[in-house]
């Protein structure tokens, strides 16, 4: 039985070759589905400050509603604007073709980002714009160069000066015990609401939320996996038994 | 119940095909491990028509429709992104088994006479899941299935002369379109899996005719006893139907692994660029065929010189498709007078040995862009690839081989 496992691991072997993730560095985020709290501060976020131009119309507001545990009375007053039913596919009322002219290309739908992306890209890039008065609308990107879009959240970061530091890391001074790179900024030309800590945080949130966004059935299908599990595992107990009874007389 | 199948065989022979297929039909006792990958070639195949029926149900072929209706799949539909995953996944497995089940044939020797048709008939089955695979994945219509599928079918239009009309032929359009995905659709949902059904069933009913190939490679019908059934022989049911479920039992907890907790396997199953919809507008910067191609696209990006004054494009095709068209004339390259890698000589060893580490690190090769020193190893591989069907027939003649036992061996 171990040689039928080695064989078919040596045909998934080429899998390994693949781990390798986009270019230049990224700071790691490991999104949990099941921290209902972090998504629903992450929808309110992506309500608020994303929906205005980017959709998550594969979903349906009923759907976050119930998984994030938010009264559908609750969502409808707070969480959507376009006067949608809640039944309703999460689009926008932008259009594509005007949105075009406003940022050279219309902002992605965004529920399978995650996806496409991953976590990490979208965790260092929401905290990755700085001042470059060389683009049209003022900011760039670290991760994304040349992007379009504007810094949405400069009320809450700030603007950065120079290029935020993503992929670097806190690190702590082992004699002093000083924290640097604390805030992947190291000097802001606008000052925001937030501290550098709860924006991470807040982002973290964001990005958690359009992970889920991305594989809303992932908490259920983990979950059920292991029931599959033992019961295949079950399963193999007796055909392993039947097959020893009926082999007994074979030689 | 007795009086029902006395009933139903007086009208058709029942009993006789279970008896000549399943009840009485002797298997040599000696299987492997290696001999469960056929059988779980059709638990697979059973999966991806059963999963196949209900994704249809869903599924909208229309450029407009298909992707948001795969999510639609995925959120909406009950279950619907089990069966998705199943399907997706069940697709990888497939070849998997196959890729195992064929090795099996090469070790062993199974393609030899008399098993000819069986291999042959195994590789049209092969060949067929190629294409219900590539065409399969258009269907999700995302950028990757749109890129990939303009790649694969813009290398028709490498052939001289009646090359751009024939890829314009089976695109039905100048570029990869809704009209592309329709009858892509028709194909893999209704013409392949009937011809898939129906090659499934010449190459089970051939096997039957000749008998089962073990690892020794012994003809067990040379050894009968009073009765005629062969001594080394047992019936297939009980005796491989309850074996045959350890192998399932194995298998399926693999399969759900990957099914419940890496349905994406990495990017490997489902690539990532293949959850954004397809864009005629924007190339993705790295066009990769899903893992199970790879070694083949490795063999076409690896010719790099035009020749006779065609395109290293068309010499590529000609290499891709010679790759595959040389497994269907192995049972006659194969001139050692045993049949299994047990009693050959050192040389098919080494040889095998190095056909499956090429296959395989082409493979790899296949998924990673190419960089200079990648081509040149591919290059090296497509040879040894070849070398081993091109010497075989020198190799396999010139080794000494062990003498085979009577009867066959634990």
């Amino acid at each position: 039985m171990r040689k039928l496992i080695f064989g078919l691991f040596i045909a998934i072997l080429p899998a390994l070759g693949l781990a390798a993730g986009p270019s230049g560095p990224l700071d790691t985020m490991k999104p949990d589905h099941t921290n209902k709290e972090s998504l629903q501060r992450g929808v309110a976020l992506f309500t608020n400050y994303c929906m205005g131009c980017h959709s998550m119309e594969y979903a349906r507001y009923k759907r976050v509603s119930d998984d994030l545990e938010i009264p559908a009375e609750l969502y409808e007053e707070n969480l959507i604007f376009t006067g949608a039913k809640i039944g309703e596919l999460m689009q926008i009322s932008m259009g594509k073709d005007m949105a075009a002219g406003w940022f050279g290309a219309p902002p992605p739908d965004l529920t399978l980002v995650t996806r496409v992306r991953g976590e990490s890209w979208v965790y260092s890039y929401l905290r990755g714009f700085y001042k470059d008065d060389s683009r049209p609308l003022g900011v760039n990107n670290v991760v994304f160069d040349n992007v379009g879009m504007p810094h949405v959240m400069v009320e809450m970061q700030g603007l950065c000066a120079v290029e935020p530091r993503i992929g670097v890391g806190a690190s702590v001074e082992p004699l002093s015990g000083n924290i640097n790179n604390a805030d992947v900024c190291p000097e802001y030309a606008i000052e925001g609401s937030m501290s550098a800590a709860d924006f991470d945080r807040a982002m973290w949130d964001l990005t958690n939320f359009m992970s889920y966004m991305g594989d809303p059935v992932k908490v259920e299908r983990e979950r059920l996996g292991i029931f599959v599990l033992i019961f295949v595992a079950i399963f193999f107990i007796f055909a392993y038994l039947l097959n020893r009874e009926y082999w007994k007389d074979v030689h | 119940m007795q009086k029902l199948i006395n009933w139903v065989d007086e009208r058709l022979p029942i009993v006789d095909a279970w008896n000549k297929h399943v009840g009485k039909y002797y298997a040599p006792k000696n299987f492997n491990m290696w001999y469960f990958f056929g059988s779980l070639a059709m638990l697979v195949l059973v999966n991806q028509l059963v999963t196949g029926i209900w994704l249809t149900m869903s599924y909208n072929p229309s450029a407009e429709g298909a992707f948001a209706s795969v999510e639609y799949i995925m959120r909406d539909v009950e279950w619907g992104w089990l069966l998705r995953y199943l399907h997706s996944t069940g697709a990888s497995a497939f070849f998997v088994v196959v890729y195992l089940h064929m090795f099996r044939g090469l070790m062993y020797g199974s393609y030899q006479k008399p098993r000819e048709l069986i291999w042959i008939f195994g590789m049209l089955i092969y060949l067929v899941l190629m294409a219900e695979a590539f065409m399969g994945y258009l269907l999700p219509w995302g950028q990757m299935s749109y890129w990939g599928a303009q790649v694969i079918v813009n290398l028709f239009g490498a052939i001289p002369v009646i090359g751009e009309d024939l890829s314009l032929w089976i695109r039905g359009d100048y570029l990869i379109s809704g009209i592309t995905l329709n009858r892509f659709f028709a194909l893999h949902v209704v013409a392949l899996p009937i011809v898939l059904l129906g090659l499934v069933v010449l190459h089970i009913l051939a096997l039957h005719e000749v008998g089962s190939n073990n690892p020794d490679g012994i003809d067990i019908k040379k050894n009968k006893d009073e009765n005629g059934i062969p001594k080394d022989g047992i019936p297939f049911h009980p005796y491989y139907t309850v074996h045959d479920l350890l192998g399932v039992a194995v298998f399926f907890f693999i399969f759900f692994i990957v099914v419940f907790y890496f349905p994406e396997m990495g990017g490997l199953f489902l690539e990532k660029p293949n959850f954004e919809p397809a864009n005629s507008l924007k190339t993705p910067e790295h066009i990769a065929p899903v893992w199970y191609f790879t070694p083949f696209y490795a063999m076409l990006r690896a010719v790099t010189v035009d020749l006779f004054g065609l395109d290293a494009k068309f010499w590529g095709v000609v290499v891709m498709g010679a790759a595959i068209a040389i497994l269907f004339v192995l049972p006659w390259l194969d001139k050692s007078p045993v049949r299994s890698i047990r009693y050959k000589g050192w040389m098919s060893k080494v040889a095998l040995a190095i056909f499956v580490v090429s296959f395989i690190i082409l493979g790899y090769l296949g998924i990673v862009p190419a960089t200079e020193g990648r081509t040149i190893a591919a290059q090296i591989l497509t040879v040894l690839y070849f070398l081993y069907f091109i010497l075989m027939p020198f190799y396999t003649r010139m080794e000494k081989t062990k003498p085979v036992p009577e009867r066959v061996t634990g």
